[in-house]
């Protein structure tokens, strides 16, 4: 794998992820997003430990792990909006404002 | 006691804290698999989760006590007074968020013991951001503490403002955090290591850092700008502490900011002390946010809204101290976070007491004549409020005035200008609730007259009187505390070789 | 006597602090418990006075020229210098303390029966007690930061003790402006601290002080910048130009506080200030003339107010403002004996005015709600011939009236002739000074005009109370009219404290203040006896012109009660509005902050540019992309993450450029 274009491929995912968080509304989706954000991270960790040692892909099983967390956490407190709100679109839940 | 951290009893011995800290909260686990019903079961986990934390301060005592040091090669935790004081601070900001609980947690009928469990981890984690040499065991402590801390903000599930907040916590928090590890994968690919020790050393002797470095610098800044809460990175904040229970709220202005603050600091100081360009970026952040923070909670009428301004703008001056640096500056930074943390946690546990279902509701009017009714509570209000505001005679006071020695002496004029000039300004939003206290009438026969915390809610709340009055007298414990944990911040002069990149997008020296 | 000098003067400020903390506890628990508050309150102040007197004695005693610094434990450590919690005891601070325990125990007397109807006694007590403790730190402070201690203690207290009666909206509104204007001062005497820390490295007096010449140079920018921002700060403690608005409403207090933080102390902090700055003021020109320039503009501006106000602690307001006025010009032109001594002088003379006023006050209150009427208790209108009913009264505070107006031998005569001849002196190197003597002249007519009103409508011509209410008119009780007699006695014999050798005197305040003095490198000037003696001759007729003026013009024989009165046309109008000051005020400052926080703020940036531009702007930019959304509103995460890619893009491109 080469490095230029790993990391290409890798900013272009951060990117993708960031437009998402920015473009859609929905709950689930924005957090699908997020969860590109730390892919692209993933590829640059894989990417550079080519040459830069192992350390960079054992982060990249630290990082999975936390992901997985965030992801049990994160469905967990949409539902419980889902419950009260029947609906996981950002733009009907703004209670809090001001 | 030097400290050989390739050994495993050594390592165990430099991490006590924090694994007495982890058996805590998996003891605290297991009697909740247990107990898990009644109000009775809600104060025993609370009372082990007590009793771990005191445990955890005791490993911090005994290690600082020692005088413990690391030797050996650059490892991933610091042995340093630094971490010992920020220990210190988040044990002590838990401990006393556990004692505003109980009554909050049995009045709102939330009894689910896991919140103290939650909250084990959460201090856990800030341990290990304050106390990581690397940037990923930051970021796992990181992580840590914002999943517990995710879950707490929408404890109160059945409401639908907490829900809200943890929803917006945590989709904006994991959005941050995307920015945070792409940063460090930056550094790591610019630099070859994730120890803070060695990009030091890196950055030290590379004559122009490469823009992949500042890059990930960058991206640095922003993750832990998200959860300091500077502007333009607040948005969350007003919102999620309005919508999570108070004590959570409590917790998370104080706790989380601080250890974030911490965990920037080090960074900053350990790794990048020998680029300037950060310096730049958090003079303008310090400024947007003092401005910010002040002038949006001047037009606040809820208090705890304002409250959440109002951690925005210290944050502002907290940033002032990172920038000022300098023997002044850290030990500014660290008088300033004590302070703050107290007053902070004391002011939202009072409002804790005056609320129900949320507090959202609370207005700065709600509390008029609060003096007359309850004089100790009111009093306990009026010192946190004063302390925030900076008033001479309490902690908040010498905590500014230290931050304003450092900017000036630093030759930070201009900062120094607009920190006063803004906690000018701050007094338009703190002392109407003073006014609304002792100048106003009851709105209402007996309006109060539910007002009022339980015994251990007092004991925090009167912890954190005197000690906002003890510290704004006669500081010299607090600040030789500080200067100690100042010290012990460096970057580490010497490189150490790592493996570098040979192709591709590295651009640094030799 | 092994002790070494002034160790007890910790006493002097702890005993007021007890006081405090035992009547704060007593206010908690037992607020009935009025025989104890009142032992304690006016005990410890008078304990306080006795204290303060000994000390003041070992420094006759000692009379050293530097001033004996007691330093009680490191309170700032600033880098490798220690900012330590230390008094110092001087002449000037030993002038300070006596007048601030003597007058203020007199005052806690006349409190003790003043108040001694009113639910909060313990709590007034409380407050008074911890405001005297809070103003003794400022006058005995060893370092800027001390002093700043004080300086904002005695701030809380007075705003506390303004909305003492919180049930009226309006107390509270007073003493909230009060606390934000004196703010803005605040600010300026911070700016002016680090400026001072900065260049001179330290802010112990007597560190900064000896270094000032040497360090900064004579009108150099640096230092006019510190004395324009000290003097702001000034400004704001003191109600001068342009920051005296919050004096006049701070009448809204009960009387006593009036009387003693602010007519007796808390409002000559400022005077205090820039003498005990004076080796900074010395050195910069520009500071010094403006120092003068605004207390002469001062002094003239509020004393044209008086003039027409009808509330009758309004006039004693606007007379002190003018009054302080004076002492700023006698500050500023290098007089420091003569601005302290006027300090003193006017401590004893508007101390007694306002004790009088509030012993008027009293009478009318009673007398009002002995008959359920409704009328305003401080309107001149309503009053007319109380000398009948209050003879005590009357006699003393035309003792003070007449020595306010300048009447020899009284003591407000020889401290205001002194500070208008030191302007006068000056006038001859500096010819402005001539136009600040002359702003000061007429301020002597006004004052002297102004206070003959005041005196006349109250206690003589026809009693305009009411039929019944006459009846219930009566002489304060002696716990009230003894620490009057008191005062009265202290206006008469004050001015032999400081007898210029003009008068065959010994000037003996000057001569004790020369150590102080001195330091500051004052310029002196000083005219030719038969100037001298023209320009006494010049104050007492213009002084007596005022008086006799007041009795010529005036009619209280045709004035009408307040419910009845018609409202004021033309110049007099002008003059009661003040001006249209607070009218202007609101419009040009405190509607343009709220509206800049609301409209502009809040409206503008929050809710249009943030919810409309960003969130309309998004949306634009979303229906480019083919998706549609609808419009978003504040509260929106989609709205929090287009401000943080905003804040990213800008990180991101600071740093990598």
């Amino acid at each position: 794998m080469l490095l230029g274009p790993a990391l290409a491929v890798s900013g272009v995912l951060f990117a993708v992820g960031v437009l998402g968080v920015l473009l859609r509304r929905n709950a689930i989706v924005i957090f699908m997003c997020v969860e590109l954000m730390l892919n692209a991270a993933n590829l640059a960790f894989v990417a550079f430990a080519q040459q830069l040692g192992v350390a960079g892909q054992i982060f990249v099983f630290f990082v999975m792990a936390v992901a997985a967390a965030e992801a049990a956490v994160g469905l967990a407190i949409i539902l419980a909006v889902y419950r009260h709100r029947r609906t996981v679109d950002l733009q009907n839940i703004n209670l809090l404002k001001g | 006691m030097s400290l050989d951290l390739t050994t495993t009893a050594d390592l165990a011995r430099a991490l006590s804290p924090e694994l007495t800290l982890t058996a805590a909260g998996m003891l605290a686990l297991l009697v909740t698999a247990w107990r898990h019903t009644s109000a009775r079961d809600l104060r025993i986990v609370g009372w082990v989760t007590l009793a771990g934390l005191a445990a955890g301060a005791a490993a911090v005592w005994w290690l600082w006590s020692q005088g413990a040091r690391a030797a050996g090669p650059p490892s991933m935790i610091a042995v340093d007074a630094f971490r010992f004081v920020t220990d210190a601070l988040f044990l002590a900001a838990a401990g006393l968020t556990v004692l505003a609980s109980f009554d909050y947690l049995e009045r709102e009928a939330l009894l689910v013991p896991e919140y103290y469990v939650l909250l084990l981890f959460a201090t856990l984690g800030m341990m290990l951001m304050a106390g990581g040499e690397d940037l990923m065991v930051i970021f796992l402590g990181l992580e840590l503490m914002s999943v517990a801390v995710y879950v707490l903000a929408g404890f109160d599930r059945r409401r639908a403002r907490s829900a809200e907040a943890a929803l917006k916590y945590f989709l904006l928090g994991a959005f941050a955090s995307g920015f945070l590890l792409y940063g460090i994968a930056l550094v790591y690919g610019a630099t070859g290591t994730t120890n803070l020790g060695l990009i030091g050393g890196q950055v030290g002797t590379t004559l122009k850092p490469s823009a992949m470095l500042l890059a990930g610098l960058a991206l640095l800044i922003v993750g832990f700008g998200f959860k300091i809460a500077a502007v333009p990175f607040h948005m969350w904040a007003p919102d999620v502490y309005d919508g999570a229970p108070t004590p959570v709220t409590a917790f998370m202005a104080t706790g989380v900011k601080a250890a974030a603050f911490a965990a920037l600091f080090r960074v900053m100081y350990q790794a990048f002390a020998a680029v300037p360009a950060w310096h730049d970026i958090l003079w303008w952040l310090a400024v947007v946010t003092m401005i910010g923070g002040n002038l949006f909670a001047l037009g606040q009428r809820s208090l705890k809204r304002m409250l959440a301004y109002s951690s925005v703008a210290h944050a502002g001056y907290l940033l002032v101290a990172v920038t000022a640096g300098g023997v002044a500056g850290t030990s500014a930074f660290l008088v300033y976070i004590i302070a703050y943390t107290l007053m902070s946690l004391g002011a939202f546990a009072v409002l804790g007491a005056k609320g129900r279902a949320g507090e959202s509701d609370v207005t700065i009017d709600d509390l008029s004549g609060l003096a007359a009714r309850r004089p100790w509570l009111a009093f306990a209000l009026a010192i946190c409020m004063l302390s925030l505001l900076g008033f001479p005679g309490t902690a908040g006071f010498i905590g500014k005035w230290y931050v304003l020695i450092a900017a000036t002496s630093t030759g930070q004029n201009a900062l120094a200008a607009i920190l006063v000039l803004t906690s000018v300004v701050s007094a338009g939003y703190y002392l109407p609730v003073i006014m609304a206290m002792y100048m106003k009438p009851e709105p209402i026969e007996a309006a109060h007259v539910d007002v009022c915390l339980d015994r251990w809610g007092r004991a925090a709340v009167a912890v954190v009187v005197v000690g906002l009055l003890l510290f704004g007298v006669w500081p010299n414990r607090l600040f030789d505390l500080a200067k100690a944990g100042g010290d012990s911040v460096h970057a580490v002069g010497a490189p150490t070789a790592v493996p570098t990149l040979t192709g591709g997008l590295g651009q640094h020296g030799p | 006597m092994a002790l070494p000098p002034l160790t007890l003067l910790w006493v002097v400020p702890a005993l007021p602090l007890a006081g405090f903390v035992v009547n704060g506890a007593l206010a908690l628990v037992a607020p009935g418990a009025k025989r104890a508050v009142s032992l304690v309150g006016v005990g410890v102040l008078v304990l306080a006075f006795a204290a303060a007197a000994l000390a003041v004695l070992e420094l006759a005693q000692l009379h050293p020229s530097a001033p004996l610094v007691v330093g009680y434990w490191d309170w700032l450590p600033v880098g490798d210098l220690q900012v330590a919690f230390a008094l110092q005891l001087d002449q000037l601070s030993a002038v300070m303390i006596l007048v601030v325990t003597g007058v203020g125990a007199l005052i806690h007397v006349f409190s003790a029966g003043y108040m001694h109807d009113d639910p909060g006694y313990a709590r007034y007590f409380a407050y008074l007690n911890l405001f005297v403790f809070f103003m003794l730190t400022l006058v005995l402070g060893a370092s800027f930061p001390v002093m700043f201690v004080g300086w904002e203690g005695v701030g809380l207290c007075s705003y506390l003790l303004i909305g003492f009666w919180f049930t009226e909206q309006i107390n509270a509104d007073a003493g909230k402006k009060a606390f934000i204007v004196n703010r803005i001062g605040d600010f300026g005497f911070l700016v002016a601290m680090l400026l001072i820390f900065w260049y001179t490295g330290s802010l112990d007096f007597g560190t900064v002080f000896p270094k000032a010449a040497t360090t900064f140079g004579a009108g150099g920018p640096v230092i006019t910048a510190i004395t324009l921002f000290l003097f702001l700060g000034c400004t704001g403690k003191s109600a001068q130009i342009p920051l005296y608005i919050w004096l006049p409403d701070a009448m809204q207090g009960p009387t006593p506080v009036s009387a003693l933080i602010h007519a007796a102390t808390m409002v000559t902090a400022g005077v205090y200030l820039v003498v005990r700055c004076g080796a900074l003021f010395a050195l910069s020109p520009v500071g010094s003339a403006t120092v003068a320039g605004v207390g002469a503009l001062t002094a003239l501006f509020a004393a044209t107010i008086a003039l027409k106000q009808w509330d009758i602690k309004r006039v004693l307001a606007y007379s002190t403002v003018s009054q302080l006025g004076y002492m700023f010009l006698g500050v500023g032109t290098g007089a420091y004996a003569a601005g302290i001594f006027h300090l003193t002088t006017h401590a004893f003379f508007k101390a007694l005015l306002f004790l009088g006023s509030g012993s008027v006050i009293h009478a009318m209150h009673r007398a009002y709600h002995a008959t359920h009427a409704h009328e305003d208790a401080q309107d001149m209108r309503n009053m007319g011939g109380l000398a009948r009913y209050m003879p005590w009264t009357a006699t003393l505070m035309w003792i003070a009236t007449l020595a306010i107006a300048g009447i020899p031998p009284l003591a407000g005569f020889f401290s205001k002739d002194e500070i208008l001849g030191a302007a006068f002196a000056q006038g001859a190197g500096r010819p402005v000074w001539y136009v600040f003597w002359g702003m000061g002249l007429a301020a002597a007519l006004l004052t002297a005009f102004y206070m003959t009103r005041l005196m006349l409508y109250t206690f003589h011509g026809r009693n305009r109370t009411g039929d019944r209410e006459r009846e219930q008119l009566h002489e304060a009780p002696p716990l009230m009219t003894a620490p009057l007699v008191v005062l009265g006695i202290l206006t008469v014999l004050g001015g032999a404290l400081n007898i210029p050798p003009l008068f065959g005197g010994g000037a003996r305040l000057a001569h004790w203040l020369a150590p102080v003095t001195a330091a500051a490198l004052a310029p002196t000037a000083e005219a030719s006896p038969a100037t001298e003696w023209a320009l006494v001759a010049a104050a007492v007729l213009v002084a007596a012109l005022g008086i006799v003026g007041a009795f010529r013009l005036l009619k209280p024989e045709t004035l009408a009660p307040a419910r009845l009165a018609p409202p004021e046309r033309g110049l007099g109008r002008l003059l009661w509005k003040k001006w249209y000051v607070d009218e202007l005020y609101d419009a040009i400052l405190v509607r343009p902050v709220l509206w800049l926080s609301r409209e502009v703020l809040w409206k503008v940036v929050d809710m249009r540019l943030v919810d409309g531009l960003l969130v309309n702007g998004t949306a634009a930019a979303s229906r480019a992309l083919g998706w549609v959304g609808s419009r978003l509103q504040t509260g929106e995460v989609g709205v929090y993450v287009v401000l943080f890619v905003v804040g990213v893009l800008a990180v991101v491109g600071a740093v990598v450029r």
